[in-house]
């Protein structure tokens, strides 16, 4: 049998490859298009019925024979259908690729069904999301097991039985439970890494009895059974021995397998061991492998109109085409304002060599970072940003230089920073406001970076990160304790610091251990407790940008308290030797970190006063106080319940409110309503693809316009308060409701509205004078919000109280 | 540095009212008019100026309420200026009355006016002592959370119940159908259970079941008769679960009496207030007629 051939291979029928294989198609190119599940576009699919899919970003040009704009999943999956009809791409479904050996001109693809194919050039467009974990067991090829739910209604009456313990596990087997004799199979003894809301949710249901559960317990085998009631038999390991358990159905959730090892098996190599990062690419979006190439989500661009235009590009390369770039003009646009007038490449080309940080960054992603970036060429004096701006952008200095003044008011100093050197990397590593004011210098040119994609560059590019990890290090002593110190001495101690990763409650040192090491708090917070009469009592809370460990240090005492991080936390560290020798370069350091400790000594004693105090430090710290910036927190001695609160926020923020009032935990009578903490390092800013969650100069995180509602914020946002809404409609004003009756004010819009759900989320009113609608709007002055700077104020005032 | 509205701002609107009392109190006294003290005085029309002008401010606080981007100083210092200025209009009041009252157009207005400060003093009153009670019955849940919880546990307890007999799935059937939250304003306020159960071998007519009284007499009455150990295990079962019931319903009512409670009084306050208002133009317009 002779094997086919084709100019180009394309794995993965989504965006990028669908319009990589329209255009192969359009230009007559032989191609196939391979793609695992039965139709095309497989995620959008499986997006719910009527989806609004949008298409940012929006300044970006569509370069695509297939049609692409913002609307719903139909429309868009029919356009695609019908461009691919109409265009006769070799699409060919239920194809997974196993295997990808060869080279340029000669590659061999195997597929699963043990068919192999010759293609002279591979594109892949695979995504990022994988493959989900087969059981792998024997008879999991059996139609009973299944990787995936959409719609738990579907099924009424059976017995079914769901492998795995997370989320989407938890999700399942619970809605399932509803209609149907649910167990669930765990392999720990407990339900580990999974969300508050889903574990209680799935201990209830346990206890209850609405559904079984099998603990270290893993899978065996799976058999059909011939004529039996139910159709199949899962056996199970249990701990009590082999268990079989007659069933409809089994439903396997247990992760996905990422797609990066099979990548790596087609001799793909990725730069660094992160999950984050990304393979190596060319210009032309090349792997180190020539011929096979990277396009989509897994190079990088997790939006549908990147991946296709990059589709579109790719045919193109490979076809020897010189095909201009659809970003071209956005950065010519963005080169404008330079002094030099040189083609985009070779600006780009001059940046990387300028500013030694990039150096080694490879062009497509050079050129991304700098997609995304903004080039300001400030007048000089200009003031870039201020000491305690909440920015978390990222500078480089590509032309002249700035004016660094650090240190409190009146006793200032100013460094100067020249050409390639970078700064803002203290706000962006740990989330705090800026330390310092910057100015510019004569003939400044700046690149300011957005957090998110330096770090996504920091997690691919190992060089990148080192770097700036040690400048943190260095400046970071320099404005905490040394000010005065030679920068080379500080680079030959920032080289013996050490930076150590805690887990939320992990212990940075504990009572009574000798005291070595003082540790300077890069991002997250800590709580400090002490021992008494056997119970741990929190004494007080300590966060990014200060240090702890101090008063061991200095009189080499054994420690006095216990130090837990409050969230995920970052340190660096110095030990004593190391500390020592800073202070004999800087003899005033002492008296310095006396004075911190004494006023430490005082706040200390102040909150241990009433061990209500601690307590109340504790159950806020568990609300995640301990990575906010600023919180909403009610007194409910003083709350009457109104709702005054919400319906200022709703009508202030087009109709739909960003809190949840009632809902949220409540310790003595602080109650924590479910609102945004407006966190130090966003987890809802982790990932979003059009990069729509920023944050303001006063610290507000916000979502802007150009959200997708795809709800990944949603999902990764921990306190759950973002949340998908439509606008609604616009409400009668007071006066034509009281007057004429119009239609009663509702905060939520009732029924399904057809326009498209977008996140949202507290803004903290940062476009209302005036300040929080909520906390104005309160007409009992229940409603408080308080930032860390005020928290400590806050616990010795509601403590005091009681 | 939570503060009441008592407490708002150093109590400056305390300080404010005070001060207006003490001066129109001198002036009251200062003042030697050659009839007996009225409105119709130099004096009088000032306080009653004054007194118009604080009754239309008042008002203002329903706008006010619902401007929510308005920048007009905070919500909290417009109550707590709301709550001192009004207890001051009584006074302001009364002496622009000049203690003269009668049957007429005048003293309606006067009465109205009572009647709101008096609602308004009981909303004070509410607000400073309810909403703890409110907070401490919920115990971290929300009412809807309470409910839920209600049907979750009537689920439960029908489980249970279809271990036992017939008679105990009908009885728990009924006790669900015969439980009432809430019902009229008076039923709400007093937190009055008139919930019923029509009980197999019991009365004819559905009986008063108040906290779960009678149901858990029923109950204990078939499990201390009962001599099989699996039936005895799901009546002792049952009456916990409702003894659980009990206390929820109990937190359930009380939430509804509270939260009545708090917005009871506005029932009075704000539609007196329409009344005091229109009263208040007959008044000062018959004034300008037969002046």
């Amino acid at each position: 049998m002779s094997v086919e051939r084709f100019r180009i291979a394309i794995v993965g029928a989504g965006p990028g490859g669908l319009s990589a294989a329209a255009r192969a198609a359009e230009l007559g190119v032989s191609h196939v298009l391979l793609e695992q599940s039965p139709a095309h576009a497989n995620t959008i699919q499986r997006y719910q019925k009527g989806k609004h899919v949008m298409a940012e970003p929006n300044v970006l040009p569509l370069r695509s024979p297939l049609q692409f704009a913002a609307g719903v999943r139909e429309r868009i999956l029919d356009d695609w259908a019908s461009g691919l009809e109409r265009l006769g791409v070799n699409l060919r479904c239920q194809s997974e690729v196993t295997r990808i050996t060869g080279e340029r001109g000669q590659f061999t693809l195997t597929l699963q069904s043990g068919e192999t194919l010759h293609a002279e050039h591979v594109v892949f467009s695979i995504g990022v999301q994988g493959n989900p974990r087969r059981l792998g067991v024997p008879g999991d090829e059996l139609p009973c097991v299944q990787y995936t739910l959409d719609d738990p209604d579907e099924y009424q009456g059976e017995t079914i039985v769901v492998v795995g313990a997370g989320d989407a596990a938890i999700e399942n087997a619970v809605a399932l439970a509803k209609q149907n004799r649910v167990f669930i199979v765990n392999r720990a003894e407990e339900f580990a890494r999974v969300k508050d809301g889903n574990l209680s949710l799935i201990l209830k249901a346990i206890d209850e009895k609405t559904l079984g559960c099998f603990y270290k317990s893993s899978c065996v085998s799976v058999t059909a059974t011939e004529g039996a009631e139910t159709p199949y038999l899962l056996t199970l390991a249990t701990p009590e021995g082999d268990t079989a358990v007659p069933c409809h159905r089994i439903i396997a959730r247990i992760g996905a397998v990422p797609p990066r090892k099979f990548v790596e098996s087609c001799g793909i190599r990725f730069p660094s061991a992160d999950a984050a990062a990304l393979p190596e690419l060319s210009a032309q979006y090349e792997s180190n492998v020539p011929g096979l190439y990277v396009i989509g989500a897994l190079g990088g661009y997790p939006l549908i109109k990147q991946a296709m235009n990059q589709g579109y590009e790719v045919v193109g390369y490979i076809q020897g085409e010189a095909v201009e770039p659809a970003d071209e003009p956005l950065l010519a646009e963005k080169f404008a304002a330079l002094p030099e007038r040189l083609s985009v490449s070779a600006t780009l080309q001059r940046m990387q060599q300028r500013i030694a940080l990039f150096a080694a960054v490879n062009p497509l992603m050079f050129r991304e970072l700098i997609l995304g970036s903004a080039v300001h060429c400030p007048r000089e004096g200009e003031v870039v940003f201020r000491r305690n701006d909440y920015t978390n952008s990222f500078y480089t200095i590509l032309d002249g230089s700035v004016q660094i003044e650090i240190g409190e008011e009146g006793e200032s100093r100013r460094i100067t920073l020249g050409t390639g050197q970078f700064f803002g990397e203290g706000s962006l590593l740990s989330g705090r406001r800026r330390s310092a004011t910057v100015y510019a210098g004569a003939g400044c040119v700046l690149i300011e970076s957005p957090r998110r994609d330096i770090v996504k560059l920091m997690s691919s590019v190992d060089s990148v990160r080192s770097v700036i990890d040690r400048l943190f290090i260095v400046r970071a002593i320099q404005s905490g304790f040394a000010p005065n110190t030679p920068f080379e001495v500080l680079e030959t101690i920032a080289a013996r610091a050490r930076l150590t990763r805690y887990k939320r409650d992990e212990a940075l040192f504990k009572e009574g251990e000798p005291g070595d090491r003082l540790h300077l708090i890069r991002s997250g917070s800590v709580a400090v407790s002490r021992n008494f009469g056997g119970r741990e009592v929190t004494l007080s809370y300590v966060a990014a940008g200060n240090y702890v460990g101090e008063m061991g240090l200095l009189g080499r005492t054994l420690r006095s308290a216990t130090v837990r991080a409050a969230v995920p936390t970052e340190t660096v560290s110095l030990d004593a030797d190391t500390f020592a020798e800073l202070m004999a370069h800087n003899p005033a350091l002492r008296a310095d970190i006396e004075a911190v400790m004494r006023k430490r000594i005082v706040s200390n004693a102040q909150t241990q006063s009433s061990t209500a105090g601690g307590d109340l430090i504790s159950f806020l710290m568990r609300q995640g106080l301990g990575e906010a910036t600023d919180v909403l927190l009610i007194d409910e001695s003083l709350c009457i319940g109104c709702d005054n609160c919400e319906q200022a926020c709703a009508a202030t923020h087009g109709g739909t409110s960003r809190l949840d009032r009632a809902a949220g935990p409540t310790f003595a009578h602080v109650h924590v309503p479910t609102s945004c903490r407006h966190c130090e390092n966003p987890h809802c800013m982790k990932d979003c693809p059009p990069d729509a969650i920023r944050r303001a100069p006063n610290g507000e995180v916000y979502i802007r316009d150009n959200c997708i509602g795809c709800g990944n914020c949603e999902r990764n946002c921990p306190y759950g308060v973002i949340h998908m809404a439509s606008t609604p409609p616009a409400q009668p004003s007071l006066w034509s409701w009281l007057l004429f009756g119009s239609e009663a004010r509702a905060t939520e819009s009732e029924g399904k509205s057809k326009a498209p759900k977008k996140a949202v989320k507290c803004d903290m009113c940062k476009d209302q004078s005036g300040g929080p609608a909520c906390v104005r709007a309160c007409p009992t002055g229940a409603a408080l919000r308080v930032s860390p700077a005020e928290f400590v104020e806050f616990v010795s005032s509601e403590a005091a109280e009681r | 540095m939570h503060q009441s509205i008592l407490d708002y701002g150093g109590r400056r609107y305390l300080k404010l009212a005070l001060a207006l009392c003490g001066l129109s109190l001198v002036l009251y006294l200062w003042h030697d008019p050659r009839s007996p003290p009225n409105g119709g005085t130099w004096l009088g029309y000032t306080l009653g100026g004054v007194g118009a002008a604080l009754i239309l401010w008042l008002t203002a606080l329903g706008v006010r309420k619902r401007s929510y981007a308005s920048t007009l100083g905070t919500l909290q210092g417009w109550v707590s200026a709301h709550v001192y200025l009004g207890l001051a209009l009584l006074w302001v009041a009364t002496l622009h009355a000049g203690f003269q009252f009668g049957w007429n157009v005048h003293t309606l207005c006067y009465l109205l006016m009572v009647v709101v400060i008096a609602s308004g003093l009981l909303g004070i009153v509410l607000y400073q002592r309810f909403p703890q009670q409110l907070s401490q019955n919920r115990a971290q849940q929300t009412a809807a959370q309470m409910l839920t919880e209600l049907q979750e546990l009537d689920e439960r307890t029908r489980r249970v119940a279809a271990n036992a007999s017939a008679d105990e799935i009908s009885a728990i059937d009924a006790n669900i159908a015969g439980t009432r939250i809430g019902g009229s304003t008076a039923a709400i306020l007093s937190a009055r259970d008139r919930s019923t159960v029509l009980l197999p071998g019991g009365a004819s007519q559905p009986e008063p079941n108040p906290a779960q009284t009678r149901m858990l007499e029923w109950l204990s009455a078939r499990l201390s008769a009962s001599d099989d150990p699996l039936r005895t295990r799901a009546l002792s079962d049952l009456v916990s679960l409702i003894g659980a019931r009990r206390a929820l319903l109990r937190r359930l009512q009380q939430d509804a009496r509270l939260r009545g409670w708090l917005s009871v009084w506005l029932y009075v306050h704000v539609p007196v207030t329409f009344g005091l208002l229109g009263s208040l133009i007959a008044h000062v317009v018959s004034v300008f007629l037969y002046w």
